[in-house]
C-alpha cells in the first residue's frame, strides 16, 4: 500500500495523478479462511482490522451483499458522542470517541474526525433532571461532559431559539470533544488498512446460508460459492434477524427505517452538533454547509430503506421552531437506513447459540459513533472467547434480566 | 403513506391515524411458565424480511386494536382483521400464499 501524504500528493501531482493505486483489492474469494465477517460495514471492517491490528489474525474475509459501506454507515448523521448514562454503554462509547480522535493517524486514510462539541438540549423539567444524572454519571466514568445554561447554549449556538413558546431551551448537555466525521472514509480507511493486511473485502457476494456440523459453525454459502471457516462474525445492522434465522437462533431485535435529509448548502451557521431529543431532531452543518437532519425512527417493522413522510415533517417542524432561520431552507435530499432495534436500545455483541458464530447487532438509531469501540471489542471477543468492553452486552442480559437501559438515558434520538 | 383499514369502522385510515403496536399472535407465556418461554414472549420477535402480522390501534379513529398482514420488504398490505383470533384468516393467508409461493411463518405456514 501506498501511503498518502502531503508528499505523496506532490508527487503525483508532478505525474499527472499517475501513480494512484486501487485503496483496496477485489480479490476472488478463498475457499477457507480463518475468520469470516458477514457485512463490510463499519463495524464490520472494525472489526476485522482489530483482529489483524491487535491479534494477528489476518486470514480473514469481510463478505458484502451490496457495496463497501453502503449501508447505515452511509446513511446516518455521523454523530460521534458518548454521553451515555450506563457503565458498559459509557465504557464502549468513549472507546469508540477515543479511538476516532487518533483514527487518521492510525489508518493513514483521512475520516475528518471534527471534535467540535455536542450539545443535547434539555427542554423539560424532566430532561433537565436527566441530562444532570447524566452528567453526573459521566464524571463517575470519565467522560468529560458537562450541563450547561440556556445563555452558554445561546453563546455557542447563536442560531438557535432558547425561549421558544413550546419547548423553551432550559439547559444543555455539553460534550466539547464529541463531534462528527467522514462516515464513508470511515469505511474506506478501514477496508483500505484490512486489504493492506492482506484481508480480503469481497463485495456483492451476499451470504444465502451459515453451515454448521454439530452445533459448530463450518462455514458460509454465497453468491459466489460456499466459503468455509473456523469463526464467523455477523455484523449486518438491520439485517440481522435474517442472518440470524439461517444460523438458526432467534434475536430480541426488530428492523424499523429511520431517516434523514440534508438541506441545500449555506454559509457557515452552526459549528456544533445540536440535538433535540424532546422534540425529535437533530441537526449539525457539514463541511460542505448542508444543513444535515435526522429525526425519530418510524414505528413498524420495515425493511425497505424508505420511511414514512410524516416523520420527517415531525422532525422538520420542531426544528424550524428551535432554529428559525431554517425555515426557507430548501431539502435536497433525504433517505431511510433500516436499524435494527432491541428493547433496551442497547447492542448485542456476543457469542451465539451456534458455536464459532458471534454476533454484533442492536445498535439501533446510534451505530456510527461505535464503529471502532465497537470493532475493538468485537475483535477481542472472536479473538479470546470474552472481553471487558463486550461482557455486559451479551445475548443472555435479557433472560437475566441485565438490561442495560438506555433508552431514557439517550432520549430518542441518537 | 402506509393505508390500512380498520376492520371495524371500514375507514380507510392513514398510518398518522394509527398506532402501531409490533407482532401479532405472541403466544402469552405468564407466572409458572420455563425462563425460556417467558424471553421469548417478551423479546424474541420474528422480525422477518417479508410477510409480517402485527397489531395496530386505530388510535384517532375507533380506538380499537386489529391485525394487519403486510410485507416488510415491499410495504404490500394484504389484509387487516380484528383482534380476536388467534390465528389470520383463511382469505389473507390465501392471498400470501398466492403472492409468495413457498412462503412460512411460525405455525401458520
Amino acid at each position: 500500500m501506498k501511503r498518502y501524504s502531503a508528499f505523496a500528493v506532490a508527487r503525483e501531482a508532478l505525474r499527472y495523478h499517475t501513480g494512484w493505486g486501487r485503496a483496496w483489492a477485489a480479490p476472488t474469494p478463498n475457499r477457507r479462511y480463518d475468520v469470516v465477517i458477514v457485512g463490510a460495514g463499519g463495524h464490520g471492517l472494525a472489526t476485522a482490522y482489530y483482529l489483524g491490528k491487535n491479534f494477528g489474525i489476518t486470514n480473514v474475509a469481510i463478505l458484502e451483499k451490496g457495496w463497501l459501506g453502503g449501508g447505515n454507515t452511509g446513511r446516518n448523521t455521523t454523530i460521534i458522542r458518548s454521553n451515555y448514562l450506563q457503565d458498559p454503554s459509557a465504557a464502549i462509547y468513549e472507546k469508540a470517541r477515543a479511538l476516532y480522535e487518533n483514527m487518521s493517524q492510525d489508518l493513514n486514510y483521512n475520516v475528518m474526525f471534527s471534535p467540535r462539541g455536542v450539545i443535547m438540549l434539555a427542554q423539560t423539567e424532566h430532561e433537565v433532571r436527566g441530562y444532570r444524572r447524566t452528567a453526573h454519571a459521566n464524571a463517575l466514568q470519565g467522560v468529560a461532559t458537562e450541563f450547561i445554561s440556556p445563555e452558554r447554549v445561546k453563546e455557542i449556538v447563536p442560531i438557535i431559539s432558547i425561549d421558544g413558546p413550546r419547548y423553551p431551551v432550559l439547559g444543555g448537555l455539553w460534550q466539547a470533544r464529541g463531534g462528527t466525521a467522514r462516515h464513508d472514509a470511515v469505511a474506506w480507511g478501514y477496508a483500505r488498512a484490512c486489504s493492506d493486511m492482506g484481508m480480503h473485502v469481497i463485495q456483492q457476494c451476499e451470504v444465502t446460508g451459515v453451515r454448521s456440523e454439530g452445533g459448530k459453525v463450518t462455514g458460509v454459502d454465497t453468491s459466489k460459492g460456499p466459503i468455509d471457516c473456523d469463526k464467523l462474525g455477523v455484523v449486518v445492522a438491520g439485517h440481522s434477524g435474517v442472518l440470524a434465522e439461517m444460523a438458526g437462533f432467534r434475536l430480541p431485535i426488530e428492523s424499523v427505517a429511520l431517516q434523514a435529509l440534508v438541506s441545500e448548502p449555506i454559509k457557515p451557521c452552526m459549528d456544533v452538533v445540536v440535538m433535540a431529543n424532546t422534540v425529535h431532531g437533530y441537526m449539525s452543518q457539514s463541511d460542505k454547509g448542508e444543513m444535515v437532519i435526522g429525526g425519530g425512527a418510524d414505528g413498524y417493522n420495515n425493511y425497505t430503506q424508505r420511511g414514512s413522510f410524516h416523520h420527517i415533517e415531525e422532525t422538520v417542524r420542531a426544528l424550524v421552531e428551535t432554529f428559525p432561520m431554517i425555515s426557507r431552507l430548501k431539502m435536497l435530499r433525504q433517505w431511510g437506513g433500516i436499524v435494527d432495534m432491541t428493547g433496551d436500545r442497547s447492542p448485542i455483541l456476543s457469542k451465539t447459540p451456534l458455536e464459532g458464530c458471534f454476533i454484533n447487532c442492536g445498535w439501533g438509531t446510534g451505530g456510527f459513533k461505535a464503529i471502532p469501540g465497537s470493532g475493538w471489542g468485537m475483535a477481542e471477543l472472536m479473538a479470546k472467547g470474552h472481553s471487558p468492553l463486550t461482557e455486559a452486552f451479551s445475548l443472555d442480559r435479557f433472560k437475566e434480566g441485565r438490561f442495560i437501559d438506555e433508552s431514557v438515558a439517550a432520549g430518542v434520538a441518537h | 403513506m402506509l393505508i390500512l383499514r380498520c376492520p371495524y369502522c371500514g375507514v380507510d385510515a392513514d398510518e398518522t391515524e394509527l398506532a402501531p403496536g409490533g407482532e401479532a399472535h405472541l403466544k402469552r407465556f405468564g407466572p409458572g411458565s420455563g425462563d425460556d418461554d417467558f424471553h421469548d414472549y417478551l423479546f424474541t420477535r420474528e422480525n422477518p424480511r417479508g410477510v409480517h402480522f402485527e397489531r395496530w390501534r386505530h388510535a384517532h379513529g375507533c380506538g380499537k386494536w386489529f391485525h394487519a398482514a403486510r410485507a416488510t420488504d415491499t410495504l404490500q398490505v394484504f389484509g387487516t382483521y380484528p383482534a380476536q383470533t388467534s390465528e389470520p384468516p383463511k382469505e389473507v393467508l390465501a392471498l400470501i400464499r398466492a403472492a409468495r409461493p413457498g412462503w412460512s411463518w411460525r405455525e401458520f405456514a
